[in-house]
């Protein structure tokens, strides 16, 4: 295509569009509502994994030491761990940490309390508090644990490791495991359907808007215009109608996440719509555009190649 | 130049819509092509421009057998050849000056000759003063005048005017026609289709007259007769 030819139809599909009114109106209508959903999928799958990291952290295995471990031991142990990569964090809690943590948690139980003080000495030993980065991991970390328990020679052959309590939360583990599996499935299928529901419906008004320039593009072909000339200021005008339709989409959630952060931040539990939308601010945009302008283009051209090849 | 050898036409619904016509039009010449309603006239007018393929026979424009061309050709053959049509079908959103222009655009032809003849067609119709107008701004026969001087615009060899006063009233016909015979003595060749009896007798040129798809009387100085 020549530079002038592109420039015809270029101007020809912005005065389509700048006058056809009511026309171009209701596509840059229902192209806004699909980028809309599109959107707000995109936000909503944002707020539904803090929401699962959320419940994930709650989970851990606690791994209790021998009271005789050294530290030194306990804290190789903790060197061990953070090398796998499925391991989020080992924290150590020190023997005095632990009598301390459970006198904080017993403090109101005086019976438990009085028995602890008639104890000669801590009868606690250190303890590492692990967080998996996906709880499915928690058994191949336990497994990796009881492996490592080997006796070391300041025990006299002795184990460290007393327990490990990942049998008794195994249950639990295993249900989140599923939970979490299961609604990010949940969710992407939910997406996938929400969006080809929607871009089916800007597919069909994009078609009924060709349809009612039907007679034009049977005039423009008697008066000889090429398939070019015909087809593209359809597309030219779709591609406009996506482009607006995405400026006004990235505009609106830009000031209703900070409206909704504003007003009803509290309800997200510490999720901040508005940061998270800035901070993948690029990558929504892109989506969005190239959503807006592909479909917008796409289905003019299609649409206009049905009347061309009859 | 343009030939209808035997050609049949049947429509899917088993009308018969032109049955082994043969006609020879040739160049300079002003041919009216008479009939009533559904006898055949338009549907020689759409199988000249390729719109309908013949179910039997050959249409040559020139050497050109018409029913050959490409898919791609097509576009290429109608710039050959202007039409006027009796619902002016011109583009709605386009104003009177851009309709003509559009004509020149797919022609190739650039920005210069398109200021230039426009405003020189749009004179020879007198529609200078619409020319920015759009066509719900205008009257039928206002209308029927932009479309011909979209058609005129690219110097056709032939204009296809099918009933192109079919929608105006005496006054604005009578102007349509007289517009019509000016072109031709300027050397375009000029088919018109039509069921208006004072405008054949007026015109006192060959008429081609149509009947139930079958051609039955060729005269040089024609009347209407049916």
């Amino acid at each position: 295509m020549s530079w002038i030819s592109a420039k015809r139809v270029l101007k020809s599909g912005l005065q389509n569009f700048s006058r056809s009114g009511f026309v171009s109106l209701s596509s840059v209508l229902v192209m806004t509502v699909t980028l809309f959903i599109m959107t707000s999928i995109i936000l909503f799958g944002g707020l539904l994994n803090y929401s699962l990291d959320q419940v994930k952290n709650k989970v851990d295995i606690n791994v209790y030491f021998i009271t005789s471990a050294q530290e030194i031991e306990v804290l190789s142990v903790k060197e061990h761990l953070e090398t796998l990569p499925e391991v989020s964090s080992a924290e150590y809690v020190s023997r005095d940490q632990a009598l301390e943590n459970f006198k904080e948690r017993h403090k109101g139980d005086e019976i438990t309390l009085q028995a602890l003080e008639e104890l000669d000495g801590n009868p606690l030993g250190a303890t590492l508090n692990i967080k998996a980065k996906d709880p499915s991991q928690y058994e191949g970390i336990s497994n990796y644990l009881e492996n490592l328990n080997v006796g070391t020679p300041s025990q006299g052959g002795l184990k460290i490791i007393d327990k490990i309590n990942y049998a008794q939360n195994k249950i639990v583990i295993d249900r989140l495991t599923k939970i979490t599996n299961s609604v990010n499935m949940i969710g992407i299928w939910f997406a996938l359907i929400f969006v080809l529901i929607s871009i089916m419906v800007t597919f069909n008004t994009i078609k009924l808007t060709i349809f009612m320039a039907r007679d034009e593009i049977s005039v423009m072909r008697l008066v000889g215009a090429s398939s070019m000339y015909v087809k593209g200021p359809f597309v030219v005008s779709g591609l406009l109608s996506g482009i607006i339709s995405a400026v006004i989409i990235l505009i609106g959630f830009a000031v209703g996440t900070f409206l909704i952060n504003s007003y009803y931040g509290n309800y997200f539990v510490g999720f901040d719509l508005f940061d998270y939308y800035i901070s993948n601010f690029l990558y929504i945009f892109a989506i969005i555009l190239g959503s807006g302008v592909t479909l917008g283009s796409l289905a003019s051209y299609l649409a206009v190649q049905k009347y061309l090849k009859n | 130049m343009i030939v209808f050898e035997k050609v049949t036409k049947i429509y899917s619904d088993g009308t018969v819509a032109l049955d082994e016509a043969t006609l020879t039009i040739e160049p300079k010449e002003f041919v009216s092509i008479v009939g009533h309603s559904g006898a055949g006239k338009t549907t020689l007018a759409k199988l000249l421009l390729a719109e309908e393929k013949p179910t039997a026979g050959k249409i040559f424009y020139e050497s050109l057998d018409v029913n050959k061309l490409k898919k791609h050709e097509i576009h290429h053959f109608r710039r050959k050849i202007g039409t006027i049509f009796q619902d002016f079908r011109l583009l709605p959103n386009k104003t009177v000056y851009e309709n003509i222009a559009f004509a020149m655009e797919m022609s190739g032809r650039c920005d210069d000759e398109i200021c230039s003849d426009v405003p020189h067609v749009l004179d020879l119709v007198d529609l200078t003063h619409k020319a920015y107008n759009f066509p719900h701004e205008l009257s039928g026969g206002e209308k029927q005048r932009a479309a011909i001087a979209r058609a005129i615009v690219n110097q056709p060899d032939v204009i296809i005017a099918d009933e192109p006063t079919g929608n105006l009233d005496p006054i604005n016909t009578n102007e349509i026609i007289n517009i019509l015979k000016k072109i031709n003595d300027l050397g375009t060749t000029v088919i018109l289709t039509t069921h208006n009896k004072t405008v054949i007798d007026a015109l006192g040129r060959r008429v081609i007259t149509i009947d139930n798809g079958k051609i039955i009387r060729d005269d040089k100085n024609g009347k209407y007769v049916l």
